[in-house]
C-alpha cells in the first residue's frame, strides 16, 4: 500500500481535472460533481489508512521514499519527483484526507445551491492534492510545490465570489502575504544547498549536524518567515481573517483544519535544525508566544462569527509554534491533529449557522448581516443539533478536561514552562499561553452566548425560516463531535493512565532533534498545578465571557452604538492593516509609480537620455547644414582656419 | 525515429531547410491571392514546425559541441562562408521559434484585416531572420541575420500596429540598430586583428574563439560592443525603454514574435559570443558587479513598474524586463544550474509571455481597448479565456509544477553561493510577480461586471483554443518533467561552464566538502563536533 501512496495525491488530482471539465464545458452536471468530489476525497482516505496500516505493522521500514520521476536534475543537483512516507507524514495524510473527506461531504450541503459548485470542488480537490504534495515531498523543492501550490489554492477559494470586490481584494492579500512567506522558503533553501549541497528532506536532516550554527540559525529564521506566512503568525497573520471571505467549508479545510498547519508541520520536520539553532526556537516560540495572546485580544471584540474564529485560529496556530519552538514538537503535532477536529467542527457549525441565516434572510428578501452575531441569538431552538456540537468542541478548545483540547494545550504549556529552566524569558511565553487560553475561553463563550443563548434578534419574519442543516451537514458535524471528544486519547500522557502513543510513534523522526535538545518535562506536583492552572484559566475564560455577554442585552447591528477607547481599537485589530497599508503598500505603489515609471523611465531614460540623444544628434546636424550654406566666403574662412591648424601641428 | 531520420539524412539538409522554407513561403505569399495569404502562410508554418520536430530526437544530447554542421565558402575572399550548426543552447529557440508559427498565424487570423499578404510575408521574413540567427556560426552570417530581423519587425509595428506605432516602430529601430553598428565594428576589428596575428582572416566563430587571446589588449572595448548590442536586445535595464513602446503598440504577433524570441537574441549573443570570446573582461570583479546590478535592478524595477502599468500590453512587457534579469544574473553566476536555469527561463518566458501577448490580443479583438480600467468581471462571461489567463499568469509568476518556476529555480540556486545578496534581492521578485499580475488579473476577471460593454464579451472559440491550449499544455508539461530539456541542454551549458571557469572567481559561500558531510550523519551529535572551528 505504502507504494500506491501516490494514490491519494492523484485521486484528488484526477477530480480537481474531472470537475473542472465540467465547470468548464457543462457547470449544470451537479450529480456526477457531488459523487466526484467527495468519492476522491474518500478514496484518498482509504489510501491513508491502508499506508498507515501498513507502516504500523512494520512491514516497511520508515521512511520509505517513493520516486515518481525525475524533475530538476542539473549536474550534481537531483531532485525527483518522491514522496516520503514516515510516521510523521502519516500522521498528516491521515487529517487531511479524514477531516477533508467530512468537509467535502458537508460542502455537498452547503454548496449545493452554488452556481459555481462543480469549480468549487475542483479547487478543493486541487487543494487535497497540493496539500497532500507539501506532506509526503521527499525534497524541498517538492515540498514547495504543496507549499505554493496549497496558497495558490487557498487564492482562488477566498475569491471564489470573485464578482465582489473584497472577495478578490481578501484572495491577493492572501497570496502575496504568503509569497512574502515563500521568499523566506527559498532563501533557505538556498543556504541549505551551499551549505549542505543537497534538499533532499532525508539527506538534510542526516547532514545536518555539519552546518555551522551560524548557518543553521539563519536557516531556520528564513524558514520561520515562511512559516509565519503560510502559518498565520505575526507578522503575515494579516490575511486569514480577511481569507473568511471564502465559503465556510473552505474555512474550516484551508484556513483552520490544514493549509494554516503547514508552518507548523516544516517546523517538525526541520527539527533537527532548530534543535541546533536555540535562536530559531527562541524566536518561533516568541512569535507563537505574542500572536497568541495578540489574536486573542481582537477576537474579543469582533462580531462577524467567522471572524471570531478566525482570530481564534491564528492564536491557537501560535500555541502550536510556541509548543514547536520550546522543541515539543510532538505536542505541536498533538495540538495540530485535536485543533483539525475541534476548529473544523467550530466553523462547519458556524457554517451550519449561516447557512440557516442567509436562508432565513433570502426566503424574507432581508439585506442583514447573515455572519454578524448581533443579528443571531437563541439559535439553540431552531438548531439543536448544531448547538449542542459546539458547545462541545467549545469546552474542546477551552481546554476542559477530559476532551481532545486538554491534553494538546496543556503539552505545549508544560513545555514551555519547562523551558523556563533553561532561559527566563520562557516563563513570560508561558504566561502569554496561559493568558491566551483565558481569552479564548472568554471570547469562545462569547460567540456560544451571542449566537445559541439569550434572545433571538434575527428579526420576526426570518425567525420562522431558521431551520437545522440536512442530514449531509449534520452528519460530518456529529463525526467531528466525537473526534473532538475523544481525540485527545491518541497522545493520552502517563499521568492519567496512557501512554503517550502519539510521542511514541512519531518519536523516529523527532528523535534526532530530541537528542540534541532535550525535554525534561516537570513531573508530581509542578505538573499537577500546571494543569490545574490551565484548567482553572480555560473555565473561568468561559464563565466570564458567558455571563458578561448575557449580562446586558445586545444591539443590533443597526442600533448598536459605535465602540469607544480600547475597544474600539480592538474592533479595529489594532489598525495593523492600516499601518501596514500605509508603511508597505502605499509608499510602494507611490515609488514604482511616481519613482520608478514617471521620472526614472519617462523622465530621464526615456526623456533626458533617448530624445535627448535624438535631439543632440538633430542638434549637431542642424549645425553641420547651418555651415554648408553655399556662401563662398564662408568656406573660405574655413579652409584658411583648418590650413592655418594643420600648420601649426605639423610645425609643433 | 533517430533510425528514419538517418536514412533521409535529416542532419545534412535540415537546416538550410528550415532557412528556406519560410522565405520561399514569403514569395508564396506574395504571388497567391490576398485572401489566400493567411492559408498560405498557415501551410508553409505547419511545415517548418514539422520539419523541425525531428531535430527533437536527431538531436544527440550528450554531445556539448556544434551538431548538424554545414560550412560552404561564400565570400570566401573575405574569409565569408554560410556556416551553420546548432547546439543545445540554440536548439530550443528554433523549436520554440518554430512552434510558434503557426500559432502565430493563427492568433492573426481576424486581427490582420488589411494589406494581409504583406503582413504574412514579413512575418515569414522575420522566421528566417530569427532561425538564422540562431544557427549561424559565422559571425558575418549571423550579422546579417540580426539586421535582417529588424526591417520586418520595423514595418510589422510601423504598418500594422496601434496607437503611437511610428514613435514605436522607430524607436525600436533606431535603439537596436545603432547597438549593432558597434557590434559590427567590434566582429570586424577582431577579424582584422586575429587575420594580422595569424594571417587568416575568417569570420567563423570557432576560429576567433580559438584565438581570443590575440586580442586580449582590445578586449575591454570589444566586449563593451559586444555587450552594449546584446544589452539593447535583452534588454538589460536601462537600455529597455524600446520595449515597453515596441511591445504595446505592436499588433500580437509581433508581440509574441519580440517576446519570444527577439528577446532571447541578446541572452543568447551573451552566452554564445559576448562571454566566450572575452571571459576575462567580461566575468572581472568590476564588469560582473556591474552587469549583476543591472540584472537585479531589473528584476525589481520591471516587476515594480509593471505592477502600476494602466496598459494591460505594458503590464507583461515591462514583467519581461523583470524575467530576462533573471537570464543575465544566471549567466553571469556561471554554475551549471544558474546557466541551465537561465536557458529554461528564456524557453518558458517564452511560452508564458507568447501566451500572455495572444489572450491580451483577443482581449483587445473583443473590446478594443488595452486598459485595465475598461474590464472587470470578465470571468463570468468568458470562463475559458479567464481560466487560460490565470494558468498562464501564474506560470509567469513562477508557481511550481508550471514552467516558469524550474527556470528561476535553477538560477536563484545556483547564483547564489556566487552572488549571494543579488541573489537574495532578485528573489523578492516572487512578490512583486504576484502582486502586479495578479492585481491585472483581479482588475481584469474579477471584481464586479459593472461595464456593460464587457458584458457581451464572447469566450475563447475554436481558432483562439487551438492556439492556447497547446501553449498551457506546454506550460503544464514543462512544469512538472522539464527533463528532456534539461536533458538536451546539459551538455551546452556545461561547455559554458568549463570554458569560462578559469575567470570565475570562487564562490563566497562555499559548499560544505560532501565527504565530511556524509560521515557526519550520526544523529545525536553536537552540532560544533563535526566542525574544527565552531563559530560561536
Amino acid at each position: 500500500m505504502i507504494r500506491l501512496v501516490w494514490l491519494a495525491i492523484a485521486l484528488p488530482l484526477a477530480g480537481f481535472v474531472v470537475n473542472g471539465m465540467i465547470a468548464l464545458v457543462r457547470p449544470r452536471a451537479r450529480a456526477l460533481v457531488s459523487l466526484v468530489g467527495p468519492g476522491v476525497l474518500l478514496g484518498a482516505f482509504a489510501v491513508a489508512v491502508g499506508v498507515f496500516l501498513e507502516l504500523r505493522a512494520g512491514a516497511a521500514a520508515a521512511p520509505v521514499v517513493v520516486e515518481l520521476w525525475p524533475w530538476l536534475d542539473v549536474a550534481e543537483l537531483r531532485v525527483s519527483l518522491g514522496l516520503q512516507v514516515d510516521q510523521l507524514s502519516t500522521v498528516l495524510l491521515l487529517v487531511v484526507t479524514g477531516v477533508g473527506s467530512l468537509i467535502h461531504l458537508f460542502s455537498v450541503g452547503y454548496m449545493g445551491n452554488d452556481p459555481g459548485y462543480a469549480r468549487y470542488f475542483s479547487y478543493l480537490n486541487l487543494f487535497v492534492s497540493f496539500m497532500l504534495v507539501l506532506v509526503l515531498g521527499a525534497s524541498y523543492p517538492v515540498l514547495f510545490v504543496g507549499w505554493e501550490g496549497v496558497g495558490l489554492c487557498s487564492y482562488l477559494l477566498i475569491g471564489f465570489w470573485f464578482t465582489d470586490k473584497v472577495n478578490a481584494d481578501a484572495g491577493k492579500k492572501a497570496f502575496i502575504a504568503n509569497r512574502v512567506g515563500d521568499f523566506g522558503v527559498l532563501i533557505a533553501m538556498f543556504l541549505l544547498w551551499q551549505a549542505l549541497g543537497t534538499l533532499d528532506l532525508r539527506e538534510l536532516v542526516a547532514r545536518a549536524p555539519a552546518l555551522t550554527a551560524g548557518t543553521a540559525t539563519a536557516v531556520t529564521l528564513f524558514l520561520l518567515l515562511g512559516c509565519t506566512g503560510k502559518s498565520a503568525q505575526i507578522p503575515l497573520y494579516i490575511w486569514l481573517p480577511d481569507a473568511m471571505q471564502g465559503p465556510t467549508p473552505v474555512s474550516a479545510l484551508i484556513h483552520a483544519a490544514t493549509m494554516v498547519t503547514a508552518g507548523v508541520y516544516l517546523v517538525s520536520r526541520m527539527s533537527v535544525l532548530f534543535a541546533m539553532a536555540p535562536t530559531g526556537s527562541l524566536v518561533t516560540a516568541g512569535i507563537g508566544a505574542v500572536t497568541a495572546l495578540f489574536a486573542a485580544t481582537i477576537g474579543l471584540r469582533q462580531y462577524d462569527i467567522k471572524r471570531v474564529l478566525a482570530y481564534s485560529t491564528v492564536s491557537q496556530l501560535g500555541y502550536m509554534f510556541l509548543g514547536v519552538g520550546a522543541g515539543a514538537y510532538a505536542a505541536g503535532i498533538f495540538h495540530l491533529v485535536t485543533h483539525a477536529f475541534f476548529k473544523a467542527l467550530l466553523f462547519l457549525g458556524s457554517g451550519s449557522v449561516i447557512h440557516a441565516m442567509h436562508r432565513a434572510y433570502h426566503a424574507t428578501h432581508s439585506h442583514e448581516d447573515a455572519q454578524d452575531m448581533r443579528n443571531m441569538g437563541g439559535l439553540r431552538r431552531c438548531l439543536p443539533v448544531t448547538f449542542v456540537l459546539m458547545w462541545i468542541a467549545t469546552l474542546a478548545i477551552a481546554g476542559i478536561p477530559p476532551l481532545s483540547g486538554f491534553f494538546s494545550k496543556d503539552a505545549i504549556l508544560s513545555a514551555a514552562f519547562a523551558r523556563g529552566a533553561e532561559q527566563p524569558i520562557w516563563y513570560v511565553f508561558f504566561a502569554c499561553g496561559l493568558a491566551a487560553a483565558l481569552l479564548t475561553g472568554v471570547s469562545m463563550a462569547r460567540l456560544m452566548a451571542m449566537t445559541f443563548h439569550g434572545e433571538n434578534r434575527t428579526g420576526d419574519a426570518a425567525r420562522k425560516h431558521l431551520h437545522e442543516a440536512p442530514w449531509i451537514m449534520t452528519g460530518p458535524l456529529v463525526i467531528l463531535g466525537g473526534l473532538s471528544v475523544v481525540g485527545g486519547a491518541v497522545n493520552m500522557p502517563e499521568a492519567v493512565g496512557g501512554r503517550e502513543a502519539l510521542a511514541a510513534w512519531l518519536a523516529p523522526v523527532l528523535e534526532p532533534a530530541r537528542a540534541l535538545w532535550p525535554l525534561h518535562l516537570p513531573h508530581g506536583t509542578t505538573e499537577y498545578i500546571l494543569v490545574g492552572a490551565a484548567v482553572a484559566v480555560g473555565a473561568v475564560g468561559l464563565l466570564v465571557g458567558y455571563r458578561r455577554t448575557l449580562a446586558r442585552p445586545i444591539p443590533t447591528p443597526r442600533e448598536a452604538p459605535p465602540e469607544r477607547g480600547f475597544a474600539r481599537v480592538l474592533n479595529r485589530k489594532y489598525y495593523v492593516d492600516e499601518i501596514y497599508d500605509a508603511l508597505f503598500v502605499r509608499p510602494l505603489v507611490w515609488l514604482s509609480d511616481r519613482v520608478l515609471w514617471r521620472t526614472v523611465d519617462k523622465a530621464v531614460v526615456d526623456g533626458v537620455l533617448v530624445h535627448g540623444g535624438v535631439f543632440a544628434s538633430r542638434w549637431i546636424g542642424r549645425l553641420g547644414s547651418r555651415i554648408q550654406n553655399g556662401q563662398l566666403g564662408v568656406y573660405a574662412v574655413l579652409f584658411v582656419l583648418g590650413a592655418v591648424w594643420v600648420l601649426h601641428t605639423i610645425l609643433s | 525515429m533517430s533510425a528514419f531520420l538517418a536514412s533521409i539524412g535529416y542532419e545534412r539538409w535540415i537546416i538550410h531547410a528550415l532557412l528556406a522554407v519560410p522565405l520561399l513561403g514569403m514569395l508564396m505569399v506574395i504571388v497567391s491571392p490576398a485572401a489566400w495569404a493567411r492559408r498560405v502562410a498557415l501551410v508553409v508554418s505547419l511545415v517548418e514546425l514539422g520539419l523541425s520536430l525531428g531535430l527533437w530526437w536527431a538531436f544527440d544530447p550528450a554531445e556539448g559541441g556544434m551538431q548538424f554542421v554545414t560550412r560552404l565558402p561564400w565570400l570566401p575572399a573575405w574569409g565569408v562562408s554560410y556556416y551553420v550548426g546548432l547546439d543545445g543552447l540554440s536548439l530550443f529557440m528554433v523549436l520554440l521559434s518554430t512552434a510558434m508559427m503557426p500559432l502565430l498565424v493563427w492568433g492573426s487570423w481576424n486581427q490582420i484585416d488589411f494589406k494581409q499578404r504583406g503582413f504574412y510575408s514579413l512575418l515569414l521574413a522575420l522566421k528566417t531572420g530569427m532561425l538564422g540567427v540562431f544557427v549561424a556560426l559565422d559571425l558575418f552570417l549571423f550579422y546579417c541575420f540580426w539586421e535582417l530581423l529588424l526591417i520586418p519587425m520595423y514595418f510589422l509595428i510601423g504598418i500594422w500596429g496601434s496607437g503611437n506605432r511610428f514613435y514605436a516602430s522607430e524607436k525600436f529601430f533606431i535603439y537596436t540598430f545603432s547597438g549593432s553598428l558597434l557590434m559590427l565594428v567590434a566582429i570586424v576589428a577582431m577579424v582584422w586583428l586575429i587575420g594580422q596575428a595569424t594571417g587568416i582572416y575568417s569570420f567563423a566563430y570557432d576560429h576567433l574563439l580559438a584565438h581570443k587571446a590575440l586580442v586580449l589588449r582590445q578586449a575591454p572595448w570589444l566586449f563593451l560592443a559586444f555587450a552594449l548590442a546584446f544589452a539593447v536586445k535583452v534588454p538589460v535595464f536601462p537600455f529597455h525603454t524600446w520595449l515597453p513602446d515596441a511591445h504595446g503598440e505592436a499588433p500580437t504577433a509581433g508581440s509574441v514574435d519580440l517576446a519570444v524570441i527577439l528577446l532571447k537574441m541578446g541572452t543568447y549573443g551573451f552566452l554564445r559570443f559576448a562571454i566566450p570570446f572575452f571571459p576575462a573582461v567580461a566575468l572581472s570583479p568590476g564588469v560582473s558587479a556591474i552587469v549583476v546590478a543591472l540584472a537585479v535592478a531589473g528584476i525589481v524595477y520591471g516587476a515594480l513598474v509593471s505592477m502600476v502599468q494602466p496598459d494591460l500590453k505594458r503590464v507583461v512587457a515591462y514583467s519581461s524586463v523583470s524575467h530576462l534579469g533573471f537570464v543575465m544574473l544566471g549567466i553571469w553566476a556561471a554554475t551549471v544550474q544558474s546557466v541551465q536555469g537561465a536557458i529554461m527561463v528564456m524557453i518558458a518566458h517564452g511560452l508564458s509571455t507568447g501566451a500572455l501577448f495572444f489572450l491580451v490580443g483577443m482581449l483587445y479583438e473583443r473590446r478594443h481597448t488595452r486598459m485595465i480600467k475598461d474590464y472587470g468581471g470578465l470571468a463570468r462571461v468568458a470562463p475559458l479565456l479567464a481560466t487560460a489567463f490565470s494558468i498562464t499568469a501564474f506560470a509567469s509568476i513562477g508557481l511550481p509544477g508550471l514552467n516558469g518556476f524550474v527556470g528561476e529555480f535553477l538560477v536563484l540556486l545556483g547564483s547564489f553561493g556566487r552572488f549571494p545578496l543579488a541573489t537574495l534581492i532578485a528573489t523578492t521578485a516572487v512578490i512583486f510577480a504576484a502582486a502586479y499580475l495578479l492585481w491585472a488579473v483581479q482588475r481584469v476577471f474579477f471584481n464586479p461586471l459593472s461595464n456593460p460593454e464587457n458584458e457581451r464579451v464572447q469566450d475563447l472559440n475554436l481558432r483562439e483554443l487551438a492556439v492556447v491550449v497547446p501553449l498551457v499544455a506546454a506550460m503544464v508539461w514543462m512544469g512538472l518533467y522539464p527533463r528532456p530539456l534539461l536533458r538536451r541542454t546539459e551538455a551546452a551549458a556545461q561547455r559554458y561552464v568549463e570554458l569560462v571557469r578559469p575567470y570565475v572567481p570562487p564562490p563566497v559561500i562555499r559548499p560544505a566538502p560532501l565527504a565530511r558531510a556524509g560521515e557526519a550523519g550520526v544523529a545525536g551529535r553536537s552540532p560544533h563536533a563535526a566542525h574544527g572551528e565552531a563559530p560561536r
